[in-house]
């Protein structure tokens, strides 16, 4: 969107106001940052005793910090990547079950699916570490941290997936029954392989909900990156300046994890030029298949 | 017969934590329903907001909505609560921690409502903002009485669904000094009072179950009505 | 592919960054203050055979259970080393089983967690600032107590208006403590529940109560004084300690034989002075003076 719908290209009046909204705002921006800075400062917030461990390598305390952030962070995207893994399998299964199904299990599907999408995914994960080892399955911490994830996440992709495939043509499973394949046949090697590209962004941007999520492990002290900051504090006693720099980490991570989607999206639909969108879609949404199931947070 | 009632008792038995303190999870329960309602209103407003700071002519407001989508959409609701909880009485800003909690939500969420509400607003086609225009409608004009109301109606859907999201979010505030809130629960009467958990961690799930299973119905509702063929 | 400086000056301090940690330059790290003591670490000990202790000494490794985020009690440093006189006490038992320091395992107890950890069998026992009472007890069994702690009241230096646990109800306090704790359930009577805040760590209380958030962090007398001796007279303590909290050794349910034996070494450290050096290592450098051990529970 080049030149932009909801207003004119400025004339040169409405551009004097634009330049002066401009300065308006750049200074109020300003001046609110600079305030929280004193603030910050007169509380003793900026000093080097806080923030030296965190940024100055010379810092005596700079390589224990790190190694136990980086350490307690590999953790995070271990768990991350076994549930979407995992997530991927249960979802992909769910939804093709059920579109495959006698009715009865599609029911049992559809009230699974609304069951975990209705639960918040900390009790989801509570829940696992809780109930697993009273029924005698006793895991790694970990595996509770992924199931409880999975068990909500995957709900999600088995949304996501059911739309993939429903997005396209007709045709291809008609020409995949015509041929002679079964409809489990057809799902396998014809709709899926396809419909799995049109979910890619989508499955993308799912996987910045699964590692978010992540962080809520030290809920059941699997020793993630909050968990460490929650010790690392007593030592350093910089729980502001710690946490800002959790922050700055996984904003990075998840901006380029959402760059890719992007970055993929483009790819698919220039692959294909005439990019189906899901089914129920406004025909004209932007290129974000099911907006509100993948973006709506953990 | 017998064995069924038996069951039936046992069952039953089997949630006196949750029956004996009944009174407990309802309270707990309309708290946290107090503390969704304020969060869904706050987060809609100030998400409306930033997609309008998104769409702007002025480039430093179209800064300060991308950062603010960039940033609260990327960051665990647990760190941004932490900051709410910690870091705004260190720039002076006090207050109490239910509005620290809601201010959190209201954050966090609003990225995901900005995002909704943008796509939304990309979803009405040029035509009618190039026709408000041609009759001489201000941006803002054309914005308020012309973008929005139509784009408002695209977005009942992913709106509903960021909203049910913030719902469940909101089971982790109870760790940063909100008191009395559903996820709670569990530690008052399991740790301190020391009941068996999972009776009580069922009840607690049955409590948001109510609320989002009622929304995502409303929703449903309100989407029928809305809904509009284009 | 171009990179913008910004992303080149980021990367460059990553890198430095990594190799730093990789190089892993040992310095003492964080909060420890001295060297911890050293206990006597029994050779070949002999236990009945099918007790706890012949297993554990015949494993020689233990699992324990302690906080990982209490000052003076049980810490983890930066570079993974345990302090605290929950940490040293444990020590002491294991000693006695044959173990040495190295081999313990520990493991993260919080307060809201710690029966189940026994329950569940993921722990051999937990020392972790654990008040014995009644309920416990029903799910665990506790050998000691080793420490009689109490809970008392810290506010800001300029409060005069809170002076003990009663006057916090008129004042209309807001009060702090950790979620799922002993001390969240003695300070209800004297509260109203909307003056009550719980957090998952009393550091965080005591970082509330800095910034004028709340007015009152309440927990055992000696997690406070640590705070109060680090705040360079920013908080102190008012009244009395109010409560009687014995610190005991949660073990399995029933484990009449292992309480006995962690009794017997509770006693004998007391005898050979490891109890009081444990102390003056650890709690000691902000109490005044080192307490006697307890009298011990019968086990039964």
């Amino acid at each position: 969107m080049s030149t932009p719908v909801l207003y004119d290209n400025p004339g040169p009046r409405s551009r004097r106001r634009i330049a002066v909204a401009s300065v308006i705002t750049g200074i109020g921006l300003l001046a609110a940052v600079t305030l929280v800075l004193v603030q910050l400062y007169q509380r003793g917030e900026l000093s080097e005793a806080k923030w030296g461990p965190l940024v100055n390598p010379y810092n005596p305390l700079f390589a224990a910090a790190w190694t136990g952030l980086l350490q307690a962070l590999a953790r995070n995207v271990y768990a991350a990547a076994l549930a979407m893994v995992l997530s991927l399998a249960v979802g992909t299964m769910l939804a093709l079950t059920r579109i495959t199904s006698a009715a009865w299990y599609r029911w049992a599907v559809v009230g699974f699916i609304e069951l975990f999408r209705g639960l918040p995914v900390v009790i989801a994960i509570f829940l696992a570490y809780r109930i697993l080892p009273e029924l005698g399955v006793e895991l790694p911490r970990v595996w509770y941290l992924v199931i409880g994830l999975t068990a909500y996440n995957s709900v999600v992709i088995a949304e996501i997936v059911r739309s993939g495939v429903a997005s396209l043509p007709r045709g291809q499973a008609e020409a995949a029954s015509s041929i002679g394949l079964t409809r489990g046949q057809s799902l396998r090697l014809v709709q899926l392989p396809q419909a799995f590209r049109v979910m890619l962004p989508a499955l993308i941007s799912q996987l910045v909900v699964v590692f978010k999520d992540t962080s809520l492990g030290f809920i059941i002290l699997f020793p993630e990156v909050l968990s460490f900051a929650g010790i690392a504090i007593q030592s350093l006693d910089n729980p502001l300046q710690l946490y800002f720099v959790i922050a700055v980490i996984f904003i990075t991570i998840n901006y380029l994890l959402s760059r890719l989607a992007v970055y993929v999206e483009r790819r698919v639909s220039r692959a294909r030029p005439t990019s189906p969108t899901p089914a129920g879609a406004a025909p004209h949404t932007e290129p974000q298949p099911l907006a509100g199931t993948s973006t709506t947070g953990g | 017969m017998q064995p069924v009632i038996s069951f039936l008792g046992a069952v039953v038995g089997y949630f006196d934590p949750v029956i004996d303190n009944i009174g407990l999870f309802a309270d707990a329960f309309l708290h946290t329903l107090e503390i969704v309602v304020y969060a869904a209103v706050g987060s809609l407003a100030l998400g409306t907001v930033v997609a309008a700071f998104r769409v702007s002519p002025v480039s430093p407001l179209r800064w300060v909505g991308t950062s603010w989508v960039t940033v609260f959409r990327n960051c665990p609701l647990t760190v941004v609560l932490f900051f709410c909880a910690f870091g705004l009485p260190e720039i002076g800003i006090n207050g109490a921690y239910f509005w620290f909690g809601v201010t959190g939500l209201v954050l966090y969420t609003s990225a995901f409502v900005s995002e909704a509400v943008r796509s939304g607003i990309n979803s009405v086609s040029a035509g009618q903002a190039e026709a408000a225009r041609a009759i001489g409608l201000t941006f803002r004009q054309s914005m308020g009485q012309v973008v929005f109301p139509q784009a408002f109606r695209t977005v009942v859907p992913p709106l509903g669904s960021v909203i049910i999201a913030m719902i469940k979010n909101s089971a982790i505030v109870g760790a940063f000094g909100v008191g009395n809130e559903l996820f709670s629960v569990h530690a008052t009467l399991v740790s301190a009072r020391g009941l068996a958990l999972i009776p009580v961690l069922l009840g607690v799930a049955a409590g948001y179950l109510i609320i989002t299973l009622t929304g995502g119905a409303l929703l449903g509702v309100l989407e029928r009505k809305v809904a509009i063929a284009r | 592919m171009r990179w913008n400086p910004m992303l080149r000056v980021g990367a460059a301090v990553f890198a430095v960054g990594l190799v730093a940690a990789a190089c892993g330059q040992q310095e003492s790290l964080g909060g420890g203050g001295g060297q911890a003591p050293e206990y006597e670490v029994v050779q070949d000990p002999r236990f009945a055979p099918g007790t706890t202790m012949a297993e554990l000494s015949e494993a020689g490794t233990i699992r324990i259970g302690t906080k990982f985020d209490q000052p003076l009690f049980g810490l983890r440093n930066l570079d993974g080393q345990m302090r605290g006189f929950d940490v040293e006490i444990a020590k002491i038992i294991s000693g006695q089983l044959g173990i040495a320091p190295e081999d313990i395992e520990w493991v993260q107890s919080p307060s809201a967690q710690r029966e189940d950890l026994i329950e569940r069998g993921e722990v051999d026992m937990v020392v972790a600032t654990y008040t014995i009472n009644d309920e416990r007890a029903q799910r665990v069994s506790f050998a000691g107590p080793y420490y009689q702690a109490g809970q008392i009241l810290m506010v800001r230096s300029d409060n005069q208006e809170i002076t003990g646990p009663d006057s916090l109800r008129g004042s209309g306090a807001r009060v702090c403590t950790v979620t799922g704790s002993t001390p969240s359930e003695n300070i209800r009577p004297f509260i109203e529940e909307s003056q009550l805040v719980l957090f998952q760590q009393y550091s965080q209380c005591r970082d509330a109560l800095g910034t004028d958030q709340v007015d009152v962090v309440t927990t055992d007398n000696v997690i406070l004084l640590g705070y109060v001796a680090n705040s360079e007279g920013q908080f102190k303590l008012v009244g009395d300690t109010f409560t009687e909290e014995p610190y005991g050794v949660g073990i399995p349910k029933g484990d009449v034989q292992f309480c006995l034996f962690i009794n017997q070494a509770l006693t004998e450290a007391a005898g050979t002075g490891a109890y009081q050096r444990a102390w003056e290592a650890t709690a000691g450098t902000v109490a005044e003076e080192t307490p006697e051990l307890p009298e011990l529970n019968s086990c039964r």
